[in-house]
């Protein structure tokens, strides 16, 4: 199917029928429900989701195969969330223009960053490309205010030329993203007794995107382009004694990963038509990076599922406070439930950060190759068939370094 | 006029002159020892020849084109391989896709922004790798990691791999270091059947005079950064300078 493998093939579907079936997965908890604050299945969140998955797929085309560590791709994020609010500011509020513009703008952006980063690699690329982003951030926060809208960001107003649309809708609103008229905000309820379950149109046409970027991402792991990469990161010694130039092959490695970096920037403001630097800032990049490792980096699968788990993470999460937890122990008695609560509490809120990160050191430590690795050993664990053919070397991971 | 001319090479680190003024001449075809005691100069001989360092005076000429100032990987796409001391392939990657690497090298050059289509549709570099692997005897490895390899199956991986490129010239570093008997002897029968089956000229340098003396048509000895003598094996194995150069060597 799709000139892939068969194995290829069934993941690819998984992907596509988890996505297309996410507003029920992530609901599974009735409306209303103590447990429904676990639910996921918010337009929202589940945008982020599919935004924050092509922002790590992207990453890494370059982090998985060529081993080259960017810590500055969220700088490619921020151009292409500024060049989609203006082109939604300039021609109109169709996304198809503005997420094609993203991709254009951080294409070149990437090229130019990718060629004078790439002289270097190791630690020093990782600095370089880490300089680059700072340096962008910082330029967006104050001289290019005009450019960027400063601290402030960059939003619609009513004034905008909108050349090839209105500038003002019907009620005398800013105009909302769309796709030939129909809003990237639009969303349908489901009832089915106690549950509720969200459709949103912003959601299902990121989700296809998502579907196509993963599509092309098998088809690069695939290719020999693909194999030149891992090549590269397994011995660039041999490569350059091979006959091969690896400068050129990191440098479309870094430029696809920028591409897709400026496509999620593209759809961030798609769904939600504002900008600003912050989406720059070196923790940003950082994040991604996260992603990946946690996900397990060079394997398909791993960065969609990193940038899910810490998306969750993020704002679930942080949701909890002290009197839901107090709630969920107060069956306990009292001066243990305050010593329980008391214990948990650096954990949830604000401390998600904490979480995260003791999450993240038990994943480098025990699965270094993150949440995929996991999922074979538990596999393995309980002997299915499945475990015997990722074993073979063709197959479809590469643990991290 | 051989197909690789070294003329007048000096190559200085700091204070320490690690090439004199090295002439070299290695003829088509044939199998051309450069041995001598550690330091003389070897290692940097070949790197000067392979672009990883450039000589500071003198010309490498290469089939009449000069390979000083070139990138290492376009040197060996002018038909220059090497053999690196300690076997360089691709430790993450299989050996089939090992020996992939170089065909594609041979076919698509320096860089071919192959993206989409897919590795398995590429018939004919597969073939030719299935090929070499069968000649490398190493058929029945090739789903194996390479790193996994033993080091005697990594060297004839490496060697396989240079192979599969087609050289002219293929350059050896000390290809037997660390190795046992019995392994030394497989590589030297494996160089004598690639010199057999193929128009190939080869360079080695090597320390083991039981290698040298199973192979080389000619040999060089160098000293301290410069030639002492070039002669035929028979000549070489008699003659009093290396005699004095080997000898002064172990007396230290």
């Amino acid at each position: 199917m799709f000139a892939l493998d068969k194995k290829d093939a069934r993941l690819l579907l998984m992907v596509a029928v988890l996505t297309m079936l996410a507003p029920f997965i992530l609901n599974p908890f009735p409306a209303g429900s103590e447990m429904a604050q676990f639910n996921a299945g918010y337009p929202d969140l589940m945008q982020r989701f599919v935004i924050f998955g092509i922002f790590a797929i992207g990453f890494n085309i370059l982090f998985g195969l060529t081993g080259y560590l960017s810590f500055g791709h969220a700088a490619f994020l921020g151009v292409g969330s500024y060049s989609a609010v203006w082109m939604f500011k300039l021609l109109s509020m169709n996304v198809l223009p503005a997420i094609a513009l993203s991709v254009v703008v951080a294409g070149l952006f990437s090229v130019v960053i990718g060629f004078i980063s790439l002289r270097r690699s190791g630690i020093y690329f990782s600095i370089l490309t880490l300089a680059f982003a700072q340096m962008s951030f910082a330029l967006a926060y104050s001289v290019l205010t005009p450019i960027t809208g400063g601290e402030t960001g960059l939003q619609l107003a009513l004034d905008d030329p909108r050349i090839l649309d209105v500038a003002a809708s019907a009620t005398g609103n800013i105009p909302v993203p769309g796709l030939f008229g129909l809003e990237m905000r639009a969303s349908t309820n489901l009832e089915l007794g106690p549950w509720v379950f969200t459709f949103n149109v912003g959601y299902y046409f990121s989700a296809l995107i998502m579907l196509a970027a993963f599509y092309l991402a098998i088809r690069i792991f695939r290719s020999p382009f693909g194999m030149m990469l891992r090549a590269i990161k397994s011995n660039q010694q041999r490569l350059n004694y091979t006959g091969l130039n690896a400068r050129p092959y990191t440098l479309a490695a870094f430029v696809i990963s920028g591409m897709y970096a400026g496509l999620a920037g593209g759809l961030m403001a798609a769904m939600d038509p504002l900008a600003g630097a912050e989406r720059m800032f070196w923790t940003a990049s950082g994040e991604v990076v996260l992603m990946t490792i946690l996900g397990g980096a060079g394997t398909l699968i791993g960065p969609v599922l990193g940038a899910g788990f810490i998306k969750y993470m993020e704002n679930i999460i942080s949701k909890i406070n002290e009197s839901i937890l107090h709630q969920w122990f107060y069956w306990l008695p009292d001066g243990l439930e305050d010593f329980v609560v008391a214990m948990i509490y650096p954990f949830i809120g604000k401390g998600w950060h904490l979480t995260l990160g003791l999450l993240f050191m038990a994943v480098v430590i025990f699965l270094p190759g993150g949440l995929v690795e996991g999922g074979q050993r538990i596999g393995r664990m309980f002997g299915r068939k499945k475990s015997e053919e990722k074993d073979k070397p063709s197959g479809k991971t590469t643990p991290a370094e | 006029m051989g197909i690789l001319e070294v003329k007048n090479v000096g190559k200085r680190f700091g204070g320490l002159q690690a090439l004199g003024n090295v002439n070299l001449s290695v003829a088509e075809n044939s199998v051309h020892a450069i041995i001598g005691p550690n330091g003389a100069g070897k290692s940097t001989l070949l790197n000067c020849l392979v672009g990883k360092l450039i000589p500071d005076t003198g010309s490498v000429m290469f089939d009449g084109q000069s390979v000083l100032g070139r990138a290492p990987h376009e040197i060996n796409q002018m038909g220059i391989s090497r053999v690196f001391q300690t076997p360089e392939i691709f430790g993450d990657l299989s050996v089939l896709e090992n020996m992939m690497i170089p065909c594609f090298a041979k076919r698509d050059g320096a860089f071919e922004m192959n993206a989409i289509t897919s590795v398995v549709s590429q018939k004919d570099v597969i073939a030719k790798a299935e090929a070499m692997l069968e000649d490398m005897n190493m058929a029945d490895k090739r789903h194996m990691h390479a790193a996994s390899l033993s080091r005697g199956d990594k060297r004839r991986l490496e060697i396989g791999m240079c192979l599969s490129q087609e050289p002219r010239l293929l350059l050896l570093d000390e290809p037997t270091a660390g190795m046992a008997r019995a392994d030394t002897n497989n590589t030297i029968d494996l160089l004598k059947q690639i010199k057999q089956d193929r128009d190939i000229t080869i360079a080695i340098i090597e320390h083991d005079m039981h290698v040298v003396f199973s192979l080389a048509e000619r040999i060089t000895v160098l000293a301290q950064g410069t030639p002492l003598v070039e002669d035929s094996p028979e000549n070489i194995k008699g003659h009093p300078k290396v005699r004095e150069a080997y000898l002064g060597e172990t007396a230290h």
